[in-house]
């Protein structure tokens, strides 16, 4: 299986935790992000996510290759979602199993920091008043 | 003349009306074909806020394009 999945259909996050669950490994480090009900103060429905999908792949497959090299971690996986997400569901979900929590949490934190600044996916907004937006770029 | 293979995403999407065309263009680098489309579609977006991806690998705005060549333009991304 590939480190970094584009996925247009919910993934079974337990699969995903089964590649990094690896015996060399003492933990392993999660961050999973939803879809929000809330964004700037307006009230949001759903979320729909587009990507370059051959883009995005080599894109994130590089991110998690970078975390492999930078932190002393034993596997890393990582998911993102397109097509539409109603509230509450799960956009991105990130792992990763090192021998020690210190690497896990900071290989954790570089692949999404990355993936938010670099790979090639986009939000559409959907909120309740039925209007669409684009979101124009990361505020944080 | 080059037939350059678009592919549009996002806010240009919806600016252009479309996800995809074969355009016939003399631009010679990526730049100048963003500025063509500009021209043709009012895209918002200003280059110096985007990226953009020849044959599906992020490449420098004056790489001489190609016949042939597959071109996405890369609006500021937004997953996570």
């Amino acid at each position: 299986m590939s480190d970094f999945i584009v996925a247009d259909a919910p993934v079974d996050i337990t699969t995903l935790r089964r590649e990094i669950l690896v015996p060399e490994a003492g933990g392993f480090c999660a961050f999973e992000g939803w879809v929000r009900q809330t964004n700037d103060g307006r009230a949001v429905t759903g979320i729909d996510y587009s990507a370059f999908v051959p883009l995005a792949r080599t894109e994130g497959q590089a991110i998690v290759q970078e975390a492999k090299q930078r932190f002393a971690i034993c596997h890393a996986t990582a998911m993102h979602r397109t097509g539409y997400l109603s509230v509450g569901e799960t956009a991105v979900w990130i792992g990763v199993a090192a021998a020690h929590r210190d690497a896990a949490f900071s290989a954790c934190r570089y692949i999404i920091d990355e993936i938010k600044q670099r790979v090639p996916i986009w939000k559409k907004e959907h909120y309740a008043t039925g209007v669409t937006e684009w979101v124009p770029c990361h505020t944080r | 003349m080059l037939n350059i293979d678009l592919q549009y995403f996002a806010q240009l999407q919806d600016a252009a009306g479309r996800a995809h065309e074969i355009r016939t263009t003399s631009a010679p680098t990526a730049a100048d074909l963003y500025d063509e489309l500009r021209d043709v579609y009012s895209f918002a977006l200003e280059p110096a806020c985007m990226r953009v991806a020849i044959n599906a690998a992020f490449s420098p705005w004056e790489q001489p394009l190609r016949d042939g060549d597959h071109v996405v333009f890369i609006p500021p991304v937004t997953g996570g």
